[in-house]
């Protein structure tokens, strides 16, 4: 199949990932995002690792490390929130400004 | 047009489909599991590039595990159920803009330097990806392994309740 | 640009062969330049000084004193005729030059000035001690001495007319020393300008020479008027005139006299230096310096000369004689005996007039530094609160004696010969009446200056303080000045030594004059006569057939006395007829002026500038600039206000910013290139 297609897909589907980010006011809501734009390069790296043929699968390879980092992190994540959560009693991302001028 | 192409092509479309649906809904659990699909589809596009271990930890992992976590932390953080109108902010013209600048100028860019063909003959195997993981890529391997345990541990450590300070006269 | 350079006069009619002066003349301007530099040196090291500065003064004065006593025995021996220039500017084809000259005049005077100052420095250091502004006093005495060498250096009517001033700033200086009391700075502004009224004649006939002449040089003006030039001869009655009311002025001669009684308010030193050897000098001086002048084509200005000299001589001893103040007999004894020199010269006695200039100083400064002494040893002027001195300062006692005898004009004493030589010079030029009233004064003046001697030292003391003798540092000057008192006369004794003669004859142009080659006898005679006279007279009235204070009524003839009393009116005269009509009249028409027109003018400019100012702040400074340079700082602060909203802490809205910024940069290189 034509790779532009996919390539294009992906783009887009980063893109949307950004629109997330700055559109969503939870928290929780953001990470998403961050999600579907981690996806978007993973659709990337395996795309081109099947375009180029390569023997060391290193887009594979890396994209399987992409997705242990992403999960790493949304633990992360969700554990800053929970905390922010408990002290703030809310998720919303606009109420944490404490680094205002 | 063979069915493979009408696959893919339906398949890309409905990733599209669904991670429009992620931002753009009102509903944060329609949100959450409008990505399970957004995964799902992703897995089997995987699967059409011949990508097959790297699919279905897609599926074990993102699927499996990330979006039960993000589920448990809408319900923690006592984000609003249902249609809720308040969940975007409020300035919402400059974020598109931007995302379909950003989306222009990639497409742009892929455009005038890619073109070919993705033909695939067959998939790798297990044992493939182990060799190469374990042995060209070991080192990354085990740093991601302490990621995953400096996650795990920071992830412990920042989520538990407090712990009762040691009064002073006790010391 | 300095012009230095010497003339050799070729016009020398005496046979007498004379020189350059060699060194000491090329370098006699430091003794004229001397004075003021050690002015100077005592203004700013004075007070510092144990003596106050008076070392200073004392020191450059004794340098005058030797280097003119140098220049002196050259003169004697060899004869020093020699100019020095220096040209500082000019005015179109007049050249304006300063300098020096040295011949035997102004040697002559160099000594009597070096010498008489000498004498009253070293008094004055203990008389004025004590005093207040003690350095400040010899500061202006030495500014003085300066200015009275400039004067009778000079080679130029220009440098004279300088030093004239100068010597007339430093006499208001030093007259009003005390011019905390009133009647002390009236007397100094009184000297100050009666000085001046007569300086207007002085100036108006030095600017008709020069300009006639071509040239303020004193030599070349004297050199045409002898050689008949057209241009000198025409102005040249009318110059002498102008020229001798200058003389008038500075040499207290009558009508103008009046300022040297009061200038006694000054204190004795300066009466003695000033009053009595060398400023009122100053007019013999000028007189003689242009005597060529006066003896050719100014010949019919004499006769003004004689006159006011005779009227002078006259009227100023008659003055003398009813006085209680004993600085002011001394004062007018020198109105007197200033009439005698000009009289001589008026008559066409060079030397005879000099010869009086020179001992006169001596025994006139004598006298004047024992009244000082007496004075200060009795604390009063008066001498109704003197007497019975002489053996309390018997030093101060026969000093005077000494000062008085020669005054009268007794042999051998200095007074006798000057004075018989101008007797015989009037009687031989044929001036009958003046020289009979010339005997007459001699004999007024040994009246009153015996009745001094009687009323201060004779019988019993009728003060109230208690009177001895003076310190040391004032009665060697004493000494030494009674010393002076007694052989100054024999540089000039006709028929046997007439050293005098071709000493001051010793100048570039010849000295046409009478020379006796002996005593005139008549003259001498008739002298002698009347100051024996005049001796005796006041003996018999003060002393044998009265006593010093009851002596007075015997002689106090109605109204004579009365008019001598109030000094002829002529004080009245002049307050009433030129001062206070000035003053009250003029002065306040002006005075109205100045403050109506001249200080509302100013006021106006001061306050349109006010006014101005006012707006160029308000508008121009602080609107203007102020303005500007503020908005410079609001503008920054507002944009840094507006800047700093970009920091909100929402992490959407960086990332926004973020995000643009990456997409821009990829346009820019990505999509661009």
């Amino acid at each position: 199949m034509n790779i532009i297609p996919i390539l294009i897909t992906a783009a887009a589907l980063f893109s949307i990932g950004i629109y997330g980010i700055l559109v969503r006011r939870n928290s929780v809501m953001v990470l998403l995002s961050i999600e579907l734009m981690l996806n978007a390069v993973n659709i990337n790296f395996v795309l081109f690792n099947a375009f180029l043929r390569d023997v060391l699968l290193q887009g594979q390879i890396f994209s399987i490390f992409i997705i242990t980092v992403a999960a790493a992190e949304v633990g992360i994540g969700l554990a800053i929130v929970l905390m922010i959560f408990r002290n703030r009693q809310t998720a919303n991302l606009n109420d944490f400004d404490l680094l205002k001028w | 047009m063979s069915w493979y192409e009408i696959v893919s092509y339906l398949i890309l479309f409905l990733i599209l489909g669904t991670g429009l649906r992620v931002v753009l809904t009102s509903n944060v659990v329609h949100a959450a599991i409008s990505l399970v699909l957004t995964l799902a589809f992703t897995a089997a596009l995987f699967l059409m590039l011949s990508a097959d271990f790297v699919a279905w930890v897609i599926v074990l992992v993102y699927i499996g595990a990330v979006i039960v976590l993000f589920l448990f932390g809408i319900m923690i953080t006592r984000a609003p159920l249902g249609r809720n109108a308040e969940l975007d902010n409020v300035n919402k013209t400059t974020p598109a803009l931007l995302s379909l600048g950003i989306f222009l100028s990639m497409s742009y860019v892929l455009l005038t330097s890619f073109s070919g063909e993705v033909n695939v003959i067959q998939s790798s195997s297990i044992e493939e990806i182990g060799l190469i993981l374990l042995g060209r890529f070991v080192l990354p391997f085990e740093i991601v392994s302490f990621v995953l345990l400096a996650a795990l541990i920071g992830g412990i450590a920042l989520a538990r309740k407090d712990v009762a300070l040691i009064s002073e006269d006790q010391i | 640009m300095v012009n230095i350079h010497t003339i050799l006069p070729v016009f020398l009619a005496d046979e007498k062969s004379f020189g350059d002066g060699g060194v000491l003349a090329e370098y006699a301007w430091l003794i004229v330049v001397l004075p003021f530099i050690a002015a100077l040196a005592i203004t700013f090291l004075g007070k510092k000084m144990p003596y106050g500065g008076a070392e200073i003064a004392v020191a450059s004065i004794l340098f005058i004193f030797i280097y003119s006593f140098a220049l002196l025995i050259l003169n004697i021996s060899k004869g020093v005729v020699n100019e020095f220039y220096v040209q500082i500017g000019s005015i179109g084809a007049l050249d304006l030059e300063f300098g020096w000259v040295v011949d035997g005049l102004s040697i002559m005077m160099f000594f009597v000035i070096g010498a008489v100052s000498l004498m009253v420095f070293i008094y004055a250091v203990e008389y004025m001690k004590g005093e207040i502004r003690y350095t400040f006093f010899f500061t202006s005495l030495t500014l003085f001495a300066g200015s009275m060498l400039v004067l009778v250096s000079s080679p130029t009517l220009l440098q004279l007319l300088v030093g004239w001033e100068l010597v007339g700033v430093c006499s208001y200086l030093l007259i009003g020393h005390y011019w905390e009391e009133k009647k002390n700075s009236s007397a100094a502004i009184k000297a100050f300008i009666t000085n001046k009224v007569a300086d207007v004649g002085l100036m108006i006939g030095i600017i008709m020479l020069a300009l006639s002449a071509g040239t303020f040089r004193i030599s070349d003006i004297l050199y045409k008027a002898t050689h008949g030039h057209e241009s000198i001869s025409k102005i040249a009655v009318v110059a002498g005139i102008l020229l001798f009311i200058g003389a008038m002025g500075k040499s207290a001669q009558f009508p103008l006299h009046v300022w040297l009684p009061d200038a006694m308010a000054g204190p004795t030193p300066v009466s003695a230096l000033m009053h009595a050897a060398t400023m009122v000098t100053a007019g013999v001086y000028l007189l003689a310096r242009m005597f060529p002048f006066y003896e050719g084509v100014a010949a019919p200005a004499k006769e003004l000369v004689l006159l006011v000299g005779v009227l002078t001589l006259f009227f100023g001893g008659c003055l003398a004689i009813v006085q209680d103040d004993l600085k002011k007999v001394l004062a007018y004894s020198t109105v007197s005996q200033l009439g005698y020199m000009i009289t001589a010269l008026g008559a066409g006695a060079y030397t005879a007039g000099l010869m009086h200039l020179w001992t006169h100083a001596f025994f006139k400064a004598l006298l004047f530094l024992g009244a000082g002494s007496v004075i200060h040893a009795v604390g009063t002027n008066n001498m109704s609160e003197m007497g019975g001195l002489k053996d309390v300062m018997p030093k101060t006692f026969k000093t005077f004696i000494i000062g008085t005898v020669a005054l009268s004009g007794l042999p051998p004493l200095a007074g006798f010969f000057s004075k018989d030589e101008i007797l015989a010079s009037l009687s031989h030029e044929g001036y009958a009446g003046y020289f009979i009233v010339a005997v007459i004064g001699a004999f007024i003046t040994a009246f009153y200056m015996t009745r001094a001697v009687v009323k201060t030292f004779f019988g019993e003391y009728r003060g109230e303080g208690h009177p001895h003798e003076s310190e040391q540092l004032m009665t060697i000057p004493l000494v030494v000045l009674s010393v002076m008192a007694v052989v100054a006369g024999w540089v000039n004794i006709p028929g046997i030594y007439t050293g005098f003669t071709s000493w001051v004859g010793t100048r570039g142009i010849a000295i046409k004059e009478y020379h006796p080659d002996s005593f005139d006898l008549t003259a001498m005679s008739l002298g002698l006569l009347s100051a024996v006279t005049g001796i005796l007279a006041a003996y018999f009235i003060y002393i044998k057939f009265g006593n010093a204070e009851t002596g007075d009524e015997k002689i106090r003839l109605q109204p004579v006395w009365k008019i001598l009393e109030n000094k002829y009116y002529l004080d009245d005269l002049y307050i009433k007829g030129i001062v206070d009509p000035l003053k009250t009249q003029v002065a306040r028409k002006v005075d109205k002026f100045n403050s109506k027109v001249l200080d509302r003018f100013i006021n106006t400019v001061g306050l349109a500038t006010a006014f101005l100012g006012k707006i160029v702040y308000s508008n121009f400074d602080q609107g203007g600039i102020d303005k500007l340079v503020n908005s410079v700082s609001v503008g920054t602060d507002n944009a840094g206000g507006k800047v700093k909203l970009i920091q909100s802490g929402r992490v959407q809205q960086y990332l926004t910013l973020f995000l643009s910024g990456v997409l821009l940069i990829s346009i820019i290189i990505f999509v661009l290139y």
